[in-house]
């Protein structure tokens, strides 16, 4: 365990060794210049992320969790939906709708023969702008991990605390939103460390962040090892912040009581439903609906040219991907997480965090990690062979499938091992010795009594995943393998060149393969979590 | 266990046993292999066609510039590319730097590529030429008031030019060619005035800047001059009006000429076929393929034999800056701590 764990973590270490030097002058010229601007912009951008996606997060999975009102059971799964959207593409459909050139501000001064400067108007490509864009696609991990744990909850929790005579609200704030920390905090952090890597965004919209400073300093300056120690430092800070977040809840425990029924809904009447229901149809609207809407009325325009048996190759390459890499996540992210349970040590606890450190380096970053140790150990081979036996295969891993599906498990562990060990806190271990005690076997244990209980997390892991590689770019542009493209691909090329209404029907098709696993695992998931 | 969730699983199985398959089939192994940082559609049909002329079959894989040239440099002599293919001429001076690229002789592609668009050493060659031309709002600004960039530091222009990041490439070497024409401390000076001027805070792309422009955000802007063309052939109804609303202006036409940028390729150190890759840029310099080339992004031929497109010639002809276009890769850095300095996001 320990050992899948290291190999997994080289990635990231070979990032985290820049870190030992030599130091460029470029250093010298970022403290003079720049570095503070992407600092400060890096922060603002991450406490607005992070209250956003709690916001909507939370209140969008308390509303379908612990509520009842028309449209519930739809809602339930349509707010995942966002999560599909990758978040450049949501950034440029709201450009086109909302900036200086676009229909609304056109029609505005139109309809009142204004001209520019006679009126205000948000500016969309901002930090507030980046904020907004990130936080409504990124909310879908709060929303789900925290769903979860409401949906688990024990009845006879919130009923014991009403009875104690504090309000619906007050419970809501002191019994199930704490009893819920474990999912939220993982959800944040999976949102904020995805806001770290973002590049897209930010650069389209010209916010000088974190990230922007990297690219800066590799492309611009051309300074690669710099560019890997910036990279390294912001590691060293999501370390940081994430090791606080844990040391603040470490003598907390989180298990459930027993099996006890699940909530009973509150059923919501008259304005309240309606309420309950504009809320929820809001943050989708705005979250999915319009982009989508926008994304549909673009590739209208282009569906004849682009629609092609090369583009169904695109959608089965990007299937495939997504499919082995949620997989390969899982099974590795289940590993570590009961080696973590068997094994409370602090070597699989460090380990085990580093390995997950990957998703908050920008995918190119991280592309370069996973090239350096592959290109070595393929160069050392062929070296060895041609001396022994005269023979010179090339290179062997790199360029492959196999090498580009490493480095999504190196991107992305983190999200499936989140929502395991977020599974797994729920299951007490004395449970486990209760079975155990009953004559069953460990492996017993773990199929009837874990993983029915873990389904959730489980699925939800697969599905974050799946979702995840399919609208990965950075990683996928740069390790794949000869002639073979995938949507993201796609639509990034076509986007990067501004030709945005061509690039729809690939950033469409994203969405809509997103949609399945999306439909499939949340009506298999009700079934697994006592949904009456 | 529900039987939907089993049939999930087997889809799932089913996949990965594609995936085995898919893991064989990518390449052909006897192919020229490429390495483009110019994307897919704007080099895929003529790639076609060579295979089509000559038999030999080409495997290609597109990405950024510097991260192609990471993955060059890692893989080091066992390498499998052939050819690197850039849209910038910093991405070929970084790759001759790091010693990526072996030169090529040939008198078909010294004398098909003029000597400022190609390495002095033949290292690489210019495909395309780049022009960073200034539009205008013809209701806003008399042309006559337009000169050179210098003159875009005054401040009668302030508040009213429009420009994305200086994180773009093409503005990075802009200012290397300044530096390289007029030295550090006049374009410092320059920056200051030019920053001075914007209109908003740098974001979005170079189409975005014409729109801002149509708009009446600003008056000028700076922009590559294919991304108008692209926008007067797009399909989209509301980018052809934005386009036409603004006009072209070639800058420094009295002077040095315009600002020159170049697509090109170069062999790389480690290629097992260069004698086919050096056949692959002689026919991406031919006549016929210059004209496809050039014309499916509204670029310039680099053959100086070869017309521009119909949509090119109405913006009449100009004098580009004939500055070795390797200077604008030398001094890259350079320009980018400049524009940090300036303050220019």
């Amino acid at each position: 365990m320990v050992i899948s764990a290291a190999v997994v973590a080289v990635p990231v270490t070979v990032i985290a060794a820049s870190l030992l030097g030599p130091y460029s002058a470029a250093w010298r010229h970022l403290f003079d210049t720049v570095l503070l601007d992407y600092v400060v912009n890096s922060l603002l951008l991450m406490l607005g992320v992070g209250a956003g996606t709690m916001l909507l997060g939370v209140s969008t999975a308390w509303l379908t969790a612990h509520c009842e009102f028309p449209g519930r059971r739809l809602f339930s799964w349509a707010l995942l939906l966002p999560m599909a959207m990758p978040a450049y593409i949501i950034a440029y459909t709201y450009t086109g709708l909302l900036d200086v050139a676009g229909p609304v501000q056109s029609g505005l001064r139109e309809h009142f023969d204004w001209q520019h400067g006679d009126y205000w108007f948000p500016e969309i490509r901002s930090l507030g702008g980046a904020v907004c864009m990130l936080s409504l696609v990124l909310y879908p991990y709060v929303y789900l991990l925290t769903r979860v744990a409401f949906v688990d909850q024990s009845a006879a929790l919130g009923e014991a605390s009403r009875s104690l005579g504090t309000s619906a609200v007050q419970t809501f704030f002191r019994v199930t939103l704490p009893m819920a920390r474990p999912a939220i905090a993982a959800g944040v952090s999976l949102a904020l460390m995805e806001t770290l890597a973002d590049y897209g965004t930010v650069a389209y919209f010209g916010v000088s962040a974190f990230t922007t400073g990297i690219f800066r300093t590799w492309y611009g300056l051309g300074e690669l090892q710099t560019a890997a120690q910036l990279a390294a430092c912001l590691l060293l800070f999501v370390i940081a912040l994430f090791a606080l977040e844990r040391r603040s809840r470490a003598r907390l425990r989180f298990h459930r009581l027993g099996a006890g029924r699940s909530t009973r809904r509150i059923r919501l009447q008259g304005w309240r439903a309606i309420a309950a229901m504009a809320a929820a149809l809001l943050v989708l609207t705005a979250g999915f609906l319009l982009p989508a809407a926008q994304l549909a009325g673009w590739a209208a325009q282009h569906y004849e040219s682009a629609f092609t048996t090369a583009f169904l190759t695109l959608l089965g390459n990007s299937f495939l991907l997504a499919a082995l890499a949620s997989l390969c996540c899982l099974l590795l992210a289940l590993l570590l997480g009961y080696g973590k349970r068997a094994h409370p040590g602090r070597l699989e606890a460090v380990t085990t965090r580093v390995a997950s450190m990957g998703y908050a380096v920008p995918g190119t970053v991280i592309a370069v990690g996973v090239m350096i140790p592959f290109a070595w150990a393929d160069n050392s081979l062929d070296h060895w062979l041609r001396q022994s036996f005269g023979v010179s295969p090339g290179l062997l891993i790199s360029g492959t499938l196999g090498a580009l599906v490493f480095a999504y498990v190196v991107r992305f562990l983190a999200v499936s091992l989140q929502s395991v060990e977020a599974g797994l806190t729920r299951i007490r271990a004395d449970i486990d010795e209760a079975a155990r005690s009953l004559g069953h076997t460990p492996l017993g244990v773990l199929r009837r009594i874990h993983l029915p209980l873990l389904r959730g997390s489980l699925l939800t892991a697969l599905l974050l995943v799946f979702v995840d590689v399919l609208k990965e770019l950075p990683t996928t542009l740069i390790l794949r393998p000869f002639n073979f493209n995938t949507l993201a691909v796609r639509a990034h090329e076509l986007a990067s060149d501004e030709r945005l209404a061509e690039a729809a029907l690939p950033a469409l098709a994203i969405v809509l393969i997103g949609l399945i696993p999306v439909i499939l695992l949340t009506r298999s998931m009700s079934k697994a979590t006592v949904d009456p | 266990m529900p039987l939907r969730h089993h049939r999930f699983i087997r889809a799932i199985a089913l996949s990965l046993l594609t995936a085995g398959g898919g893991l064989v089939a990518c390449g052909a192994p006897d192919a020229v292999n490429v390495y483009s940082a110019r994307q897919e559609a704007l080099i895929k049909p003529l790639l076609d066609q060579f295979t089509e002329e000559t038999g030999i079959a080409i495997n290609l894989v597109t990405g950024d510039g510097d991260a192609l040239l990471a993955r060059l440099r890692n893989e080091g002599d066992n390498s499998p590319a052939d050819l690197f293919l850039t849209s910038d001429a910093g991405k070929l001076y970084r790759a001759q730097a790091d010693d990526l690229l072996q030169p090529v002789t040939s008198t078909t592609l010294q004398s098909a590529a003029p000597a400022y668009l190609r390495s002095d050493e033949n290292y690489w060659y210019g495909l395309s030429m780049r022009a960073r031309v200034l539009v205008y709002a013809p209701e806003r600004v008399d042309p006559a008031e337009l000169s050179d960039y210098a003159s875009l530091a005054d401040p009668v222009w302030r508040g009213r030019i429009c420009v994305r990041s200086s994180g773009n490439i093409y503005n990075q070497s802009l200012v290397a060619g300044m530096l390289a024409n007029d030295g550090v401390d006049a374009t410092a000076t320059w920056l200051e005035g030019f920053v001075a001027n914007f209109a908003r805070t740098p974001q979005g792309g170079d189409r975005d800047q014409i729109k801002a422009v149509a708009a009446g955000q600003c008056d000028i802007a700076l922009v590559n001059s294919y991304y108008l063309g692209g926008m007067l052939q797009s399909d989209d109804a509301a980018e052809r009006a934005a386009a036409q609303q603004v006009t072209l202006f070639w800058p420094n036409q009295s002077g040095r000429g315009v600002h020159i940028n170049i697509s090109g390729a170069g062999i790389t150190r480690s290629a097992s076929k260069p004698e086919q890759a050096r056949q692959l840029i002689e026919f991406m310099l031919r006549e016929e393929s210059q004209r496809w080339y050039a014309e499916v992004n509204n670029e310039y031929p680099v053959r100086e034999d070869v017309e521009p497109s119909a949509l090119l010639q109405t913006w009449g002809p100009f004098k580009a800056d004939e500055l070795n276009v390797s200077e604008l890769g030398r001094l890259n850095a350079e320009a980018v701590k400049a524009m940090d300095r300036a303050g220019w996001q």
